[in-house]
């Protein structure tokens, strides 16, 4: 691709390029991951690579780093072949390589992750002092603060990322890959880590930036490669483009958002009243909470995270007991609370964290969606598992809800997040419940997959479902919820209908400025 | 009663308490480097015991005493890299293959003895490592006698822990065997081969444990008979956990295990038979379980410990 636009303006000094990928093609079994991909890197550029989940970023990147290696094609640094499958190589070429799931050593400090293979195996002295000095210079060079001391385990993800970054910088990479960073990070982490990023290219380093988020997309990049079912769909030059076009070229579609109607808001279906919970940890927990969902209104939870959505989610969803305070479902008090006593009443739950609490990894899709309901008769039948009914439901969850999934017999944790999260909606809503509790349900999503949670949530309203929706992501929450509350240190803020309030006074809500009512 | 406490102050119960606590410390060293690399090596008891005849049987045919220490390292290493190329590359059940190591070296062992001394009823007896006093230091009274009058194989165990914990904690290869027991893929994006790191940590960590056996045929029996290992592989697996994976621990844990052993057989001699002598023998155990209780409840274990790597894996 000769088109690559850098930083610089002007005609492409072939000087300038400091990786040239060529026909990549890498195969799955019958699954083109990567399709005759091919692109340069200049100086100082930063290309992002945009595409949905499963399009064939991450293995790309992989091969050219060296965790895979290509079927066909060829990948030149700093104009040497690298050789296929070799760390070691891509790491001597300067290449450097920020993983979305972080390789570090939990029980050890920031500093042994980093030193670690740096210094030659055989001598009979690690030189801490050395690698602290230049740690500590780099931290200061590129705004990357982390003690060196501090054991990994005790650093927030943030930080971690950090750590992932000095590892390559200590390294003296010249290219950059960073896979999905911004996914775990916090708006105010973003806004550092892009900062970060801007004092690496003035310093003549090259970035390649993994996203499935358009605007980040649009925020740090120079030129935008899209790719798409392993075949790069398109190339866009940054300052030419705009979020529609890209979004289109994603998905091979125009996107739009659902069209919302008006609520048939129906009787109160879910009560709190006056809830306080025990501290968990360091959560922030309830204290003397009161909460209303209606039948057929989406009631969005609008709030940093950390200010007692987690354990109002926990409470819902029935991990969590209340210590004190009423709890009211569809009219009745509810009495022994526990995870069971919430499925029992009629509560959908789509968790958080979908791998550690939504899915049971390395158990099959059939096991996962009958999960919550194994031991209901339709199921099972004198203590035996009716493993035709099971797989009967999961292949009608896998059709209806359009997973892409081998077969029902599949390890769940081999989905990618989109398909995963399809499944646990499908089994959440297949019950038909009254009230669903929605936490987090698009985050680490792509628009295709954004919209068809949006699309279900909404259909689920409309036939009467009381709905919590709670999110990080604004947008999202502004444009489904026809009720919003904003939940700051554990206080609920008064209600807004849909377009009541402006996202700057949502914003000062979340912050903890203005008004708490707890009668919401 | 008072007798049972007099023994606490003897030279000879501390000497005894060191002496049985050698071979514990190399095996220990032994399963710790190979556990600090993520890969539990429950072959470790049929290595002792073939590591306990090699030794053995180097100096029965003629060879020197550490000609003999050699060899067996070198029979660990290889049943090492058995189990190695087993659980590592082929990432295999580490609890099948350990226990699959542990019966083919003894019931192999037990075959070459037999092979090698077909006529033999009773066991024949070697030259063993004689004690050799550090001239000062073993004029110190109790302290000095149980530490500095042992055999040179005792004097080695101490230096091994150094080493073992010198190379974990200050040098770039024991940083990288930390990493892979903690996660091998922070190892791989380095540039580092997990495969060929847990391999050697696995034959490093089995020579250590042969030579804890040959510590018993050739410093303390000397001479080899079955069984002879007695569950001391195992107790060196529960010395790890004890020592929360680490050296120095480990090998207070190690010694305190034999003060127990060496304490219990001190008892029974002046109990005059009112207690069965079972009891005795069971109070080490007991203990050490006790301890492990009490200590090892907080350990944080090696995260990779037991789960095979395979390169490019989701």
């Amino acid at each position: 691709m000769a088109a690559s636009i850098g930083v610089e303006q002007g005609a492409p000094a072939q000087a300038d390029i400091v990786l040239r990928l060529d026909g990549i093609t890498k195969r799955f079994g019958p699954l083109v991951a990567n399709n005759a991909i091919s692109f340069t890197l200049r100086r100082g550029e930063v290309i992002a690579l945009l595409g949905e989940n499963g399009a064939g970023k991450t293995t790309l990147m992989n091969i050219l780093f060296g965790h895979y290696v290509a079927d066909e094609g060829t990948v030149e640094a700093f104009g040497k072949p690298l050789p296929p499958g070799d760390p070691r190589a891509a790491l001597d070429a300067g290449i450097g390589m920020v993983h979305q799931h972080f390789t570090l050593a939990e029980n050890m400090t920031v500093l042994e992750n980093i030193a670690l293979g740096t210094q030659s195996p055989w001598s009979l002295r690690l030189d801490r002092a050395a690698a602290r000095r230049r740690i500590e210079k780099l931290s200061a060079d590129f705004g990357l603060t982390v003690h060196p001391d501090a054991t990994v385990a005790t650093l927030s993800v943030g930080e971690r990322q950090r750590v992932e970054i000095l590892k390559a910088l200590y390294r003296d990479a010249r290219i950059l890959i960073l896979d999905e960073p911004t996914a775990v990070l916090t708006p105010a982490e973003t806004d550092a880590l892009f900062r970060t990023l801007k004092l690496l290219v003035a310093q003549g380093l090259s970035i390649i930036f993994i996203s499935h988020k358009l605007n980040e997309v649009m925020a740090v990049s120079d030129c935008v490669l899209v790719l798409r079912s392993g075949t790069l769909a398109g190339e866009r030059t940054t300052a030419t483009t705009n979020r529609a076009e890209l979004a289109a070229l994603m998905v091979g579609q125009e996107v739009s958002s659902p069209p919302v109607s008006a609520p048939r808001t129906g009787p109160v279906v879910f009560e709190l009243k006056n809830v306080s919970t025990a501290r968990q940890g360091t959560t922030t927990r309830l204290d003397g909470l009161s909460l209303a969902l209606r039948a057929g209104e989406i009631t969005g939870l609008a709030g940093v995270s950390g200010n007692g959505q987690s354990a109002l989610a926990s409470l819902i969803s029935g991990t969590l007991q209340p210590a004190s305070g009423e709890m009211v479902i569809g009219g009745s008090a509810a009495g022994n609370w526990s995870p069971r006593a919430a499925l029992a009443s009629g509560i959908g739950r789509i968790p958080e964290d979908r791998h550690a609490v939504g899915t049971i990894g390395d158990m099959s899709i059939t096991e996962n969606v009958i999960s919550e309901r194994y031991a209901t008769p339709r199921f099972s039948r004198h203590g035996f598992l009716d493993w035709k009914a099971a797989r009967a439901f999961a292949e009608e969850i896998i059709r209806d809800y359009d997973v892409k999934a081998p077969s029902p017999e599949a390890r769940i944790r081999l989905l990618s997040g989109g398909n995963m999260q399809k499944l646990i909606l499908g089994r959440a809503l297949d019950s038909e419940p009254a009230v669903i509790l929605a936490n987090q349900p698009t985050r680490g999503l792509d628009v295709g997959a954004v919209a068809f949670v949006h699309r279900r949530l909404l259909e689920a309203r409309d036939r009467g479902a009381a709905i919590l929706l709670i999110s990080e992501d604004l947008e999202e929450i502004l444009a489904l919820s026809d009720r919003i509350l904003v939940m700051s240190k554990g206080q609920l803020s008064s209600p807004s209908k849909r377009g009541e309030r402006s996202i700057r006074e949502l914003g000062e809500l979340m912050a903890g400025h203005g008004e708490v009512n707890d009668a919401a | 009663m008072e007798q049972a406490l007099e023994i606490l102050f003897t030279a000879s119960f501390w000497v005894a308490a060191i002496r049985i606590a050698s071979p514990l410390i190399f095996a220990t060293m032994g399963e710790l480097i190979c556990e600090r690399a993520g890969v539990l090596n429950l072959g470790i008891e049929g290595i002792m015991t073939a590591g306990a005849f090699a030794g053995w049987f180097t100096v029965y045919s003629g060879g020197d005493l550490w000609t003999g220490v050699a060899v067996a390292a070198l029979a660990g290493a290889m049943f090492g890299l058995l189990h190695a190329t087993l659980t590592v590359p082929l990432g295999l059940s580490q609890h099948v293959v350990g226990i699959g190591v542990t019966l083919l070296a003894t019931s192999l062992t037990y075959f070459t003895y037999r092979l090698a001394l077909p006529q033999v009823t009773t066991p024949p007896k070697i030259e063993p490592f004689q004690p050799l006093p550090i001239p000062g230091l073993s004029k110190i009274p109790v302290l000095g006698e149980a530490l500095f009058t042992q055999t040179p194989l005792t004097y080695l165990a101490f230096v091994t822990v150094a080493v073992v914990a010198w190379m974990l904690y200050r040098t770039p290869i024991g940083l990288a065997v930390r990493a892979a027991g903690e996660n091998p893929s922070a190892v791989e994006a380095q540039g580092i081969s997990v495969t060929g790191l847990r391999m050697g940590a696995v034959m490093v960590g089995s020579a250590l444990m042969a030579v804890g056996g040959a510590f018993l045929t050739m410093s303390a029996f000397n001479s080899f008979f079955f069984e002879m290992i007695n569950g001391r592989g195992w107790i060196c697996i529960a010395l790890v956990v004890f020592g929360s994976w680490r050296p120095g621990k480990a090998l207070l844990g190690a010694i305190l295990f034999a003060a127990f052993d060496a304490y219990q057989i001190r008892l029974q001699q002046i109990s005059g038979g009112v207690v069965p002598y079972q009891v005795f023998l069971m109070m080490p155990y007991a203990l050490s379980i006790l301890a492990l209780i009490l200590v090892a409840r907080r350990a944080t274990y090696p995260k990779a410990l037991m789960i095979p790597y395979q390169k490019g894996e989701r």
